[in-house]
């Protein structure tokens, strides 16, 4: 490994472009979802800041960090304030191993348009994903409140519950790249989409990363109805707004992966391989979006049985005949 | 099968939300776009002339007495030929409900419902209007109609010469 100093400095601008671009995409998604919201209910959605309301992410990111930074009495101090950051770095480093460009030329250097092409890249997003459910759990113990433990215990569950038949989903496609690198999985996809050979593994892991996200259906850890914000209630001020926007981001983020995994990551005709994978993000959060303004929450009890009697067995099942499929083929 | 019509339902239900996401919003953008109240919109309470010029109200007090929240109160005199009036009437419109029952008791007509509904106010004590903000020079919704040309009391004419009023009956006459 070289470390030519134009390659660090392009390391260093490659993260800080994700960084700027992850952040300001995840306050601007939040922004979306309101505004695609208020139209799925006949409203008009924020317009009042700016033209059409596009200052509203400044504004409420004013409102946030001028708010008070509140801790209950009782709760754990370091944890406390541990747990949103926990929340949120995870999600942004899952984002360092997706490529989203195809390489560039820049400076006479062949240029990774992904952070870190690591071999492991695939497990490294199961890693990080598993690290992001103790921002939840942490967040809801610390917090000594009742409802913040149950949304935390509720979220523990589920969250390690879906990772598996995420990550059952996900076997079918290693196998079919016969590779962990992202890089290679979307090279793998160059001529067909994954989609197109495993549809169900596709729809596994769809309904997995909405739950991983904790999105409507499956918003069970911060279900406002039951438990007022599950294990958030207790925060506050940018506390809250980091658990917030690591949710956005991680929206991004398995959006992102979804693309890469089943929709052939920045591969597309025509227009360049940035748009075609930013396209393909937006696509996905547009669809949790619309999802959240259709489908009602499910019950406690409902959510574990879908995941353990349905989606494990069929992603086991799917993986059995994809392996079969491909002893058969050679 | 009953995933195949769980699946058609939620397709159902994304079908008929993306249908919305292109449909015109319902939202009326309040300050700049107002919409007109119907005409028995129930806001602002003021209290009306007759068609002749006379205050309407006699002061009787049937209003305040069937108002709710008691937000009436009024002082009656009597002025010249035994007329009746309110020498002070007072509505305290941070109280009041605009329920419309006072409109309701009133036997004269007097006391009306407009639909003017901005009357918000940064002091609350503004919100107290007195007989000088109430009362209007118009004569509101029913504009023929006058009690004391109706009633049997000799305030504006001589008693009996009122619109559908006998003349009082001699009880003399009646003698066998």
């Amino acid at each position: 490994m070289s470390y030519d100093p134009i390659d660090i400095g392009i390391m260093f601008a490659k993260i800080a472009l994700v960084f700027f671009v992850i952040l300001t995409l995840a306050a601007y998604l939040v922004f979306a979802e309101r505004k695609v919201l208020a139209w799925i209910q006949d409203r008009k959605g924020p317009n009042r800041v700016g033209p059409f309301g596009l200052l509203q992410p400044l504004a409420d990111l004013i409102k946030l960090l001028t708010k008070e930074d509140f801790r209950p009495a009782g709760s754990d101090k370091w944890l406390f304030y541990l747990a949103p950051a926990m929340a949120a770095i995870p999600a942004i480093m899952i984002f360092s191993v997706i490529p989203f460009g195809s390489p560039v030329t820049l400076f006479g250097h062949q240029v990774q348009l992904q952070v870190a092409d690591l071999n492991v890249g695939l497990l490294l997003f199961m890693a990080l994903s598993a690290i992001a459910v103790y921002g939840v759990a942490l967040g809801g113990w610390a917090s000594n409140s009742k409802y913040a433990l149950l949304g935390s215990i509720r979220g523990l569950a589920q969250l390690i519950s879906y990772e598996l038949s995420m990550g059952l989903a996900l076997v079918p496609v290693v196998m079919l790249a016969r590779s962990f690198r992202l890089s290679d999985i979307v090279n793998a996809q160059e001529g067909c989409w994954f989609i197109v050979y495993q549809p169900v593994a596709f729809v596994i892991f769809l309904i997995s990363i909405a739950a991983e996200c904790k999105r409507i259906p499956f918003d069970l850890p911060e279900a406002e109805g039951e438990l007022v914000a599950g294990f958030h209630t207790e925060y506050s001020g940018m506390r809250f707004g980091l658990f917030f926007v690591g949710e956005y981001i991680n929206i991004i983020v398995l959006g992102g992966l979804a693309a890469t995994f089943f929709l052939g990551g920045w591969h597309g005709p025509l227009l360049p391989p940035v748009v075609w994978f930013s396209l393909k993000v937006l696509a996905f959060a547009f669809l949790f979006i619309w999802i959240r303004g259709t489908l009602p929450r499910l019950r406690y009890d409902q959510l574990m049985h879908f995941c353990w009697k349905v989606l494990t067995p069929l992603a086991l099942i799917n993986v059995l005949v994809t392996a079969w499929w491909m002893v058969l083929r050679g | 099968m009953k995933i195949v019509s769980d699946i058609t339902a939620i397709m159902t239900g994304m079908w008929i939300t993306w249908k919305h996401i292109f449909r015109r919003p319902v939202t009326i953008q309040y300050p700049e776009q107002k919409r007109t109240p119907y005409p028995r919109y129930r806001a602002r309470i003021v209290l009306t002339r007759d068609p002749d010029g006379g205050e309407r109200c006699v002061a009787c007090q049937l209003c305040s007495a069937a108002c709710p929240v008691d937000c009436i109160s009024m002082q009656a005199a009597e002025g010249v030929g035994g007329r009746r009036y309110a020498e002070w009437f007072r509505i305290n419109f941070s109280r009041c409900i605009f329920c419309g029952l006072c409109a309701e008791a009133c036997p004269t007509l007097a006391i009306q419902m407009t639909p003017d509904f901005e009357i918000c106010e940064r002091d609350i004590m503004a919100l107290v209007y007195e007989k000088e903000h109430l009362l209007i020079d118009g004569c509101g919704k029913s504009s023929e109609y006058n009690y004391y040309r109706h009633a049997g009391i000799g305030v504006t004419q001589p008693r009996g010469t009122g619109n559908e009023e006998r003349l009082p009956v001699d009880v003399r006459g009646l003698l066998p």
